[in-house]
């Protein structure tokens, strides 16, 4: 049975919202944005910050809206002229002793503090005293630096380091205006999720190292994307500048990483800017179009009979893997991936969230369309196989006396005898889907374009279909993934648009582990 | 000013009766004079039971909120499902204020038999009693009393700690002093929950003031009917209450007078007056926090917290501050402004930022170099400052400086206008 809700309205918007849920957030749901800094809906509410000041009817005195609960008949007033008032107070507060060196800094265009000022800040400042609190730059982390100068105290990284990480290295040091955020002075901000802060923080004062003075936030490109770094399917957003990943953060997701990623994960992505591409089809090492290698690699599945292996890299889309084991349908078929590990490194605070040992995005999409583990035993198959069809699975070494068919993004030593090597984009290029360890089939976007003649691998794929089966060739990956849950056990039911942006868990039934 | 010191014929002398008698302190001293009988007497009724005769008495805290302190322990679960706590609020830190530290350094076993009465009210088992800690020897006092007290086996089961502050002003806020006691730092909590809900280690705690609990052996005494009678002006405001007087008065120190009792008399009679030559120029009643009051006010006001809401201040903690017309006005308020500046915990932004630019253009007009116009800003700014954070840390920063632009703006004007020879602030 539903929890009874409760009804109130914030800016005489009726909202209705479940007991105990914050006027913050019900206030969302009114189309109606709260300025906050120190309220973060994944970690603890502070109210310190004083930001969101709000008129609620029968209260005596302003409410903040992060820690006032909803009450049955409530009337919120944001725009009232007395928390407008006190709103600009906060600003004009905070600006004292903020250097304005937004031209320098990172965080503008991206700023809450600028936004809000923007938004409804003092049009000029009253502060005449001129000099400002200064603290020199400090190294937190291997990854972050904190600027101490823009820092507006709103203690979200210190509540991350201390209720989610479990690591409480950093603090509020000293009192009044002289407060800092203080790092112990034996410890680093070296945590695997301490990157997080930098996202947390609302303004420059914590930066992330790998990101300083890249981009201008207004020249970045957002894609949704997954992060590849381990089975846990964090999702994420891939920022381009020109067409090159320039930063990976965190995209919210409840259900897998709440608000976060892990340093790994952030720093997951040189590899999809990575120069020594393979840019068109190769017969016999020499370069051609895709009409001659495409009915080459045909010819060869049509005339082959016996066994066929395919070594699949565990960060291959789930839609190429479907059409790779459907291609080799005709053959005493294998299909076997290889993940490497790693060290697990869990954030305490978030139930069931970790940097996961398997460092593979979708091993699990494999495992469900019935790839092996066994590694080692499909090498073996391959020596005595008609055909070894390899996507983008660099390490293998790979003997055969059949015949190699590659797909890949760049091209190792151990593709070098392939009679086709067919070029594919990576993930930052293609649209396609991951299944995490949990099940959860979840959709990636592309961010870029590929480079050269490169496709997609569910591209290259569903066209070899077409060529030798004569199938119908799928338009996108959303065919691709419609006729793979429309012939798949384990996917019934899911749709590529149902999908959506957070993704959809495979049946429960399926979903059981073999 | 110190003890021996003969109470006036027109004080009141019950928490103090003591004072300046080292044969009060010790656990047989204290006995002889009936001490910890009211105790034996408390462990016989139930706690609702002494919870509705202090109700009943009109008893208030004395710490500055003037909350009833029946209702405070009324707020506590009845039916116990957690350890309850009773936190002592010892940490007086109020500038002006210094009665608590004379309850403990003479009549360390009233606080005691004070602390366990309200611990069996409560239903708590361990209490708290939070020590300010510059107060060294207030503590060694306390702590000789509890040995003697344990040893005499008064306590019934009870638990007392003695828990030392480490110098922030702000630790005497309720909340911020559960964050102290817990380990944590000691930061101002939002409220909801309450503390009596959820308040020290997450547990129902009650916060009291060390004279509220000194009282409170009094009241079940001599009965409720008693305490309320003792109420010169309103009848909300029962009982005496301690007032420190410090400042320009030729007599400073504390007084205890029955609640209503003119501020004039405890100036011009109690405290012997003005020094000679001087005239009363303004005073501040209750502690650093409260609006200042100018003569005629401070004349016409009767100490209870009804009299002084009446004359736009508030009865407070009972600090009162004296100013003789030799006082620089606007000094004396940078001074307040600064250590408020000093204390703020920099939680609220308001606070952090606005208690220190208050001060800044304090000091600015002091140096002869403010502008008219600063005199608005000051106002806006504490308007900003007031009902607006989680304590009233702010509150009470803004509180001089708006009482004291309002009621002696002339002397910032001639700062500001170059009339007045410009101080240098250190």
């Amino acid at each position: 049975m539903p929890d009874e809700l409760i009804n109130l309205t914030i800016d005489d918007v009726p909202v209705s919202v479940p007991q105990g849920t914050l006027v913050i957030e019900a206030a969302k749901q009114a189309g109606v944005l709260v300025p906050h800094y120190c309220y973060h809906p994944g970690l603890a509410v502070a109210g310190v910050c004083r930001m969101c000041l709000v008129e609620v009817e029968k209260a005596p005195k302003l409410q903040i809206a992060c820690a006032t609960t909803v009450a049955e008949g409530m009337v919120v007033r944001t725009q009232s002229e007395q928390a407008k008032q006190a709103r600009m107070g906060v600003l004009e507060l905070l600006l004292i002793n903020h250097p304005l060196d937004c031209p320098i800094c990172d965080q503008a265009g991206e700023c809450e503090l600028q936004d809000f000022v923007f938004q409804e800040g003092r049009p000029g400042t009253r502060y005449a005293e001129y000099s400002k609190r200064f603290n020199p730059v400090e190294d937190f982390g291997p990854d972050v630096l904190y600027v101490p100068n823009r820092c507006i105290l709103c203690t979200r990284c210190v509540r991350f380091m201390e209720d989610l990480a479990g690591e409480p290295v950093i603090n509020v040091s000293e009192r009044g205006d002289r407060a800092y955020i203080g790092i112990h002075p034996n410890a680093r901000l070296d945590h695997p999720w301490a990157g997080n802060v930098v996202d947390l923080c609302p303004v420059g004062s914590l930066l992330s190292k790998d990101f300083l003075h890249k981009a201008r936030a207004w020249e970045l490109d957002k894609t949704a994307s997954i992060c590849t770094g381990c089975s846990q399917g964090c999702n994420v957003t891939l920022d381009t500048r020109e067409n090159v990943v320039v930063r990976v953060r965190p995209r919210p997701n409840l259900q897998v990483n709440r608000y976060f990623i892990c340093d790994h994960g952030r720093l997951n992505y040189r590899w999809m800017n990575r120069g020594d591409r393979i840019e068109a089809p190769l017969v016999r090492r020499h370069a051609t179009d895709w009409d001659e290698a495409l009915s080459r690699a045909a010819t060869v599945l049509r005339g082959a009979g016996g066994k066929a292996v395919a070594l699949v890299s565990p960060r291959t889309s789930t839609e190429a893997l479907f059409l790779a084991r459907r291609l080799l349908a005709r053959f005493e078929w294998t299909g076997a991936f290889q993940v490497v590990m790693g060290d697990e490194a869990p954030l305490p605070g978030v139930p069931d969230l970790a940097l996961r040992a398997e460092r593979a995005p979708n091993a699990r999409g494999a495992e469900l369309l019935g790839y092996s583990r066994d590694y080692a035993a499909a090498l073996e198959t391959s020596r005595t196989a008609a055909v070894v069809l390899v996507i983008d699975e660099p390490d293998a070494a790979i003997e055969t006396a059949g015949t190699l068919l590659y797909l890949g993004t760049v091209l190792p030593e151990s593709a070098h005898g392939a009679e086709v090597v067919l070029p594919i984009a990576n993930v930052a290029e293609e649209d396609g889907t991951y299944v995490n360890r949990d099940g959860r089939v979840q959709r990636y976007f592309q961010a870029k374009p590929a480079p050269g003649m490169a496709r997609p691998a569910w591209w290259v794929l569903s066209e070899l279909l077409a060529q030798v089966d004569g199938a119908e060739h799928c338009a996108s990956a959303a065919e691709a993934f419609d006729a793979l849950a429309g012939s798949t056990d384990a996917f019934q039911g899911l749709s590529y648009a149902g999908l959506g942006a957070a993704g959809q868990g495979i049946t429960a039934k399926a979903g059981a582990r073999a | 000013m110190g003890y021996p010191h003969k109470p006036h014929a027109k004080e009141t002398a019950l928490l103090s009766k003591h004072f300046g008698d080292p044969d009060a302190r010790t656990y047989k001293g204290w006995a002889k004079r009936g001490g910890y009988e009211t105790w034996k007497q408390a462990q016989t009724m139930a706690p609702a039971a002494i919870t509705d005769v202090v109700k009943e008495s009109g008893l208030r805290g004395r710490g500055g909120a003037g909350f009833p302190t029946g209702l405070k322990w009324s707020f506590m679960p009845k039916e116990k499902k957690k350890p309850h706590y009773l936190c002592v609020n010892a940490d007086e830190s109020e500038p002006g204020t210094f009665k608590d530290r004379e309850i403990m350094r003479w009549t360390p076993h009233a606080l005691l038999e004070g602390t366990l009465i309200a611990m069996r009210a409560i239903q708590a088992e361990v209490g708290y009693i939070y020590i300010r800690g510059e107060f060294t020897e207030p503590y060694a006092i306390m702590e000789q009393a509890l040995a003697e007290a344990t040893k005499a086996g008064v306590l019934g089961g009870h638990k007392i700690h003695l828990h030392r502050g480490a110098g922030a002003y702000i630790c005497g806020e309720e909340t911020a002093m559960m964050n102290s006691i817990e380990g944590k730092r000691g930061n101002p909590r939002i409220k909801p929950p309450f503390p009596a809900a959820f308040g020290v280690f997450g547990m129902p705690t009650t916060i009291n003031n060390v004279e509220t609990l000194a009282a409170v052996p009094h009241i079940l005494r001599q009965g409720a009917a008693w305490y309320k009678a003792m109420s010169l002006s309103n009848p909300k405001s029962t009982g005496t209450k301690l007032f420190s007087v410090c400042g320009h008065v030729r007599l400073p120190g504390n007084y205890e007078v029955t609640m209503g009792f003119p501020l004039k008399d405890l100036l011009h009679e109690l405290c012997g007056g003005m020094r000679p030559g001087r005239t009363l120029k303004a005073c501040i009643p209750g502690g650093s926090s409260v609006p200042i009051l100018n003569r005629e006010e401070s004349e016409g006001c009767l100490l209870d917290y009804e009299g002084c809401v009446e004359k736009g201040t508030m009865l407070g903690s009972g600090g009162v501050i004296v100013f003789d017309d030799s006082a620089d006005m606007v000094y004396q308020i940078m001074r307040l402004a600064r250590f408020y500046a000093h204390e703020s915990c920099a939680q609220c932004t308001q606070c952090r930022e606005g208690t220190a630019w208050t001060t800044k253009i304090l000091e600015r007009i002091l140096a002869g170099q403010g502008k008219m116009a600063d005199l608005d800003l000051l106002l806006d700014l504490s308007d900003n400052m007031t009902g607006k954070t989680i304590c009233v840390l702010s509150d009470s920063c803004a509180a001089p400086v708006v009482s004291g632009i309002k009621k002696f703006r002339t002397e910032f004007e001639d700062y500001i206008a170059g009339r007045k020879q410009p101080v240098m602030v250190a």
